[in-house]
């Protein structure tokens, strides 16, 4: 059974630096649980800026977001950071790793931060999601030793830690060679099809988006295709 | 709180990565927590060997005879001038005896009175110093050496000699180190005493004391209380002072003027004779506690900076904590714990270093002449001055963490992230 997980009604956002220009236009799309979709459009267009918003690390924008039935408005910092921490995982383009932690300690911080497991139970958690992605035999090595490909693995495996709602990606794949670039997407169609994880990852691939469920197109701040 | 073991550990693994820089504002922490403690602990050795200068052997209360205009004049105790109000002038003092008055009972009750440690008994009368041909204005003061010894450490300033032949050698004098000096006047040798009323004694020198205070040691000199008496031809009865120490320091000056009150006579508590040494006691606190706090400021901005430095360098850790999930607090929390480790750490060491520097200024030979007693530098240990180094080092560092931790919760992660 399907439901809602994520909800924009009439998003839109200005910059005002220095002249005000609106980014997004009225932005309206829904995204139904186990759905994997890809928002595609060119540089500029407004996509990091869309993701930022629908993460909830962006609160400065007019319209309405929901996370799972639940509007987002007016919502305390240290809220909004609770709903990242339960519901969302997010994988950046660059790796974002902690680079003072292993490996395991970088998956296992939102876990930890979410504090409803024992600290054993997150770190097998966390070893159980290392194995799904391949790379569990880098638990211990820090996480300034292992390669861009395994960093973005790691990324994915952290987003996965707390079994979110939801996983956003802003071009998790542009800054990868073709081959970790294919095995990253890998992970994301597998994650889908085997696990039923809802994905909304960003990116300007096109043979990338082609592979995913349903694909929204973005120009100049608003959706042309893809609703 | 699971959460606070969370926040500790990525605080610690932080602060590990930085150790370098970390233990270069730990050490400025040390550096002048270690200058506080020895500063203190040196200027508070300093001011206790000064109190005991003087305030130790100081009674609390002094009851003595002034010399003074009587206050109950004729002409008061006129029917016809009952009612109006009276000058008199060119009144001159009273003369008379120079004793208390029923001495005796006073030392009675003042012995029963569970308020007082003990009291001494003294007999001064002022005396010329005769040796060869040397004649030497001076004071003589005929005391209980036990008592004095007792109450107020008189043993400790005798510097050659035993104060008990005071007691045991009959007609004998300890003088003071400067009329020693000046009347040549060598151990076993006797000298004569004259007093004012013209009757002479001679005395066997037994020892030579020294307070620290040399005008007082160019004059002062002393006795048993019976010599004295016999030198000025006076009864057993005849005392001038009555020296008390009290429990509590605190209660002279009420208690000064109920004596004075119920024995009828003058009575001076030791906060109003030595005021200035309360003054220059606290002005020397004061002093290092200036110097510390200054200290501490300026290891407080070291922390602050490397607080600061640390914040550019993690900009991208802190948008990753807040982005899966950290707040604000959060954030702020890992860095202020960074700094209190910082300074928890830094200020321990201080404790410790400023503990052993305490304990070798204690070692310097400190000799002069002025402080017989003492023979290296004093300081005072005092478990106070560790408490409020501490404090001051957690209070310090958490100042100098709270601006640099709160920048860091502000920290916007999409403007980090999109920075990229
Ligand atoms: N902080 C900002 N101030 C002003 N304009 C911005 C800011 N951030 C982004 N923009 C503008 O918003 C538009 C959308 O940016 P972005 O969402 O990053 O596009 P995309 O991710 O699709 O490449 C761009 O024209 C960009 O220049
Ligand atoms: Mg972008």
């Amino acid at each position: 059974m399907s439901h809602t997980v994520l909800q924009a009604r009439d998003i839109c956002k200005n910059f005002h630096d220095p002249v005000t220009i609106q980014v997004l236009k009225n932005i309206n799309f829904s995204i139904d649980s186990s759905e994997f979709v890809s928002v595609i459009g060119k540089s500029g267009c407004g996509k990091s800026t869309l993701l930022y918003i629908l993460s909830t690390m962006d609160t400065d924008f007019e319209g309405e977001l929901l996370i799972d039935g639940e509007s987002m408005r007016n919502r305390k910092e240290g809220d909004l950071a609770k709903i990242r921490n339960e519901k969302i995982g997010f994988v950046f383009q660059f790796h974002y790793l902690l680079n003072e932690f292993t490996v395991l300690k970088n998956v296992m911080l939102p876990g930890l931060k979410l504090g409803k497991l024992s600290d054993e139970a997150v770190e097998h958690q966390a070893m159980e999601r290392l194995k799904i992605l391949g790379i569990e035999d880098l638990a211990l090595k820090m996480a300034h030793q292992i390669s861009g490909g395994e960093k973005q693995r790691v990324a994915i495996a952290r987003a996965l830690i707390n079994d979110p709602l939801i996983i956003m990606g802003d071009e998790p794949t542009g800054n990868l060679d073709k081959k970790n670039s294919e095995i990253v997407f890998d992970i994301f169609k597998e994650l889908a099809e085997v696990y039923h994880q809802t994905l909304l990852i960003v990116t300007h691939d096109q043979s990338f988006a082609q592979k995913t469920h349903r694909i929204i197109e973005m120009e100049d701040g608003q959706i042309i295709s893809g609703h | 709180m699971t959460n606070h073991r969370l926040i500790i550990g990525i605080a610690k693994s932080l602060l590990l990565a930085r150790w370098r820089q970390s233990l270069v504002a730990a050490i400025g922490v040390t550096f002048s927590i270690t200058m506080f403690i020895t500063l203190l602990g040196f200027m508070n050795g300093l001011n206790d060997m000064l109190d005991s200068l003087v305030l130790n052997r100081t009674p609390h209360i002094r009851l003595y005879k002034d010399i003074k205009p009587n206050p109950d004049q004729p002409i008061d105790l006129s029917d016809v001038y009952q009612n109006d109000y009276n000058f008199i002038q060119s009144l001159k003092s009273s003369g008379g005896r120079a004793d208390i008055y029923n001495s005796g009972a006073i030392m009675q009750a003042i012995r029963s009175d569970d308020r007082v440690v003990g009291y001494a008994p003294r007999v001064s009368s002022p005396v010329l110093y005769n040796s060869g041909v040397v004649n030497l204005n001076g004071v003589v003061n005929g005391i209980d050496v036990s008592a004095e010894t007792t109450l107020f450490s008189f043993s400790d300033y005798v510097t050659s000699g035993i104060a008990t032949d005071l007691k045991n050698v009959p007609n004998s004098i300890l003088l003071g180190k400067g009329v020693a000096d000046k009347l040549q006047a060598e151990l076993g040798e006797i000298i004569w005493v004259t007093t004012s009323k013209g009757e002479q004694q001679p005395l066997k020198v037994v020892g030579y004391f020294q307070s620290g205070i040399q005008d007082y040691d160019k004059v002062q000199s002393y006795t048993s209380v019976a010599t004295a008496q016999k030198l000025m031809g006076k009864s057993n009865s005849y005392i001038t002072d009555i020296q008390v120490k009290l429990k509590d320091i605190n209660m002279a000056p009420p208690l000064a003027k109920e004596y004075a009150q119920v024995f009828q006579t003058d009575a001076e508590d030791i906060q109003t004779a030595n005021s200035q040494f309360e003054t220059g006691s606290s002005i020397r606190s004061l002093i290092s506690y200036v110097v510390g706090i200054t200290l501490l400021i300026v290891a407080g901005f070291g922390i602050y900076n490397i607080l600061n430095m640390m914040i550019y360098e993690k900009m991208d850790s802190i948008a990753i904590l807040k982005a899966t999930g950290f707040s604000g607090a959060d954030v702020k929390r890992i860095f202020l714990s960074i700094a209190i480790s910082i300074g928890l750490f830094g200020g321990g060491l201080g404790l410790v270093f400023g503990f052993l520097l305490s304990l070798l200024i204690d070692q310097v030979p400190f000799n002069t002449a002025a402080l017989p007693t003492i023979t290296t530098y004093p300081v005072n240990y005092d478990l106070v001055y560790y408490m409020i180094g501490i404090a001051f080092s957690i209070v310090t560092t958490y100042f100098a963490g709270y601006f640099p931790a709160r920048k860091a919760s502000k920290v916007d992660p999409v403007v980090i992230i999109r920075g990229k």
